[in-house]
């Protein structure tokens, strides 16, 4: 399951070549560079470190900078590990580009949400609220209602759905497809619509 | 989404008369029956022009058989063949939702050219 790091650039639509109309979410996807394998025998696991973007060397910790400078590479904005990738085709230095997906592929990609701040329940956990206005209710039209009983067990039950912070949440949308691709641009074109805002950082797995 | 427009470069069509709101124009549509694909025509008013880029697209209204028919086009469409600016009307407004009010002699746009 190869994949690549991608920087999401915005939506648009294109014209499929039967006339018809594509919502399609623009990808900037890689190059991406082997930054490290981690192996069986020396990590337990295998896997393939992935680095995209460029980040100034001045802004990287020393450590950090020899790490880069091992692997030959100019330090790079984030890091990503993937895992059941081929890495016996791959070394450290190689670089991955959009030429690994092809039209047609169904992919997963993962973002972090767009944040949406403190929700109350009805946008958060999707509650009704309470309705009706009559006994002398009013005001409670966005309530979450009773939250427990009372003697009995005379506490908040864990996990209780309430309101708070909502988004910002690694999020994964599956089965999308790859609609269109442009190997000089690397840019990837995937119908739909895809987690997080502008110019964040995507994870898209083949 | 100006950005984006590199892009779909290759998508965006620039190979059509420039038209106007108040325009009355004739939009060939390319339909296909079965295996066969001929041209529809459309012909009337353009009484909006709206959207950038790859999500622009322009209404076009007309009076078929005493009912108003209204059908919203895409720019960049692969699907349109051909438009004529058969007359060039004279309008003061760029949404000519008004029309849709009014009808026979009230819904006539005047024309640009002749005084």
């Amino acid at each position: 399951m190869p994949g690549l790091l991608a920087k999401k650039l915005g939506m648009t639509n294109i014209f499929a070549e039967d006339g018809t109309m594509i919502p399609v979410t623009v990808l900037q996807a890689g190059p991406c560079n082997v930054i490290a394998l981690k192996t069986k025998e020396k990590d337990g696991y295998e896997a393939i470190q992935l680095g995209f973007g460029e980040k100034k060397e001045k802004h990287v910790r020393k450590p950090q900078l020899e790490y880069y400078k091992k692997a030959g590479l100019k330090p790079a904005a984030v890091l990503r590990e993937f895992r059941n990738f081929p890495i016996a085709d791959y070394k450290v230095g190689d670089e991955i580009k959009v030429e690994i997906f092809t039209v047609g592929d169904k992919v997963k990609v993962v973002g972090k949400s767009k944040g949406k701040g403190f929700q109350g329940v009805m946008r958060r956990h999707n509650f009704g609220g309470v309705g009706g206005t009559t006994h002398g209710q009013s005001d409670r039209l966005r309530a979450p209602g009773s939250i427990g009983a009372s003697s009995y067990p005379s506490r908040v039950f864990k996990g209780q759905r309430m309101a708070g912070r909502m988004g910002f949440d690694r999020t994964t949308v599956r089965n999308l497809k790859v609609v269109k691709i442009l190997p000089e641009q690397n840019i990837v074109m995937i119908k739909g619509a895809v987690p997080g805002a502008i110019n964040s950082i995507v994870e898209i797995n083949k | 989404m100006d950005n984006l427009k590199g892009y779909v470069a290759d998508q965006l069509r620039s190979d059509f008369p420039s038209f106007k709101p108040g325009d009355r124009i004739r939009v060939q549509v390319k339909v296909i029956e079965g295996e066969k694909e001929r041209l529809q025509a459309f012909e009337g008013d353009v009484i909006s022009i709206r959207g950038n880029g790859m999500n622009r697209t322009f209404t076009v209204r007309k009076i078929s058989s005493g009912v108003g028919v209204e059908r919203i086009f895409s720019f960049h469409s692969p699907k349109l063949a051909k438009i004529d600016v058969i007359k060039e009307g004279k309008v003061r407004r760029a949404k000519l939702y008004y029309l849709r009010e009014l009808s026979g002699k009230a819904a006539r746009i005047k024309d640009k050219n002749q005084k």
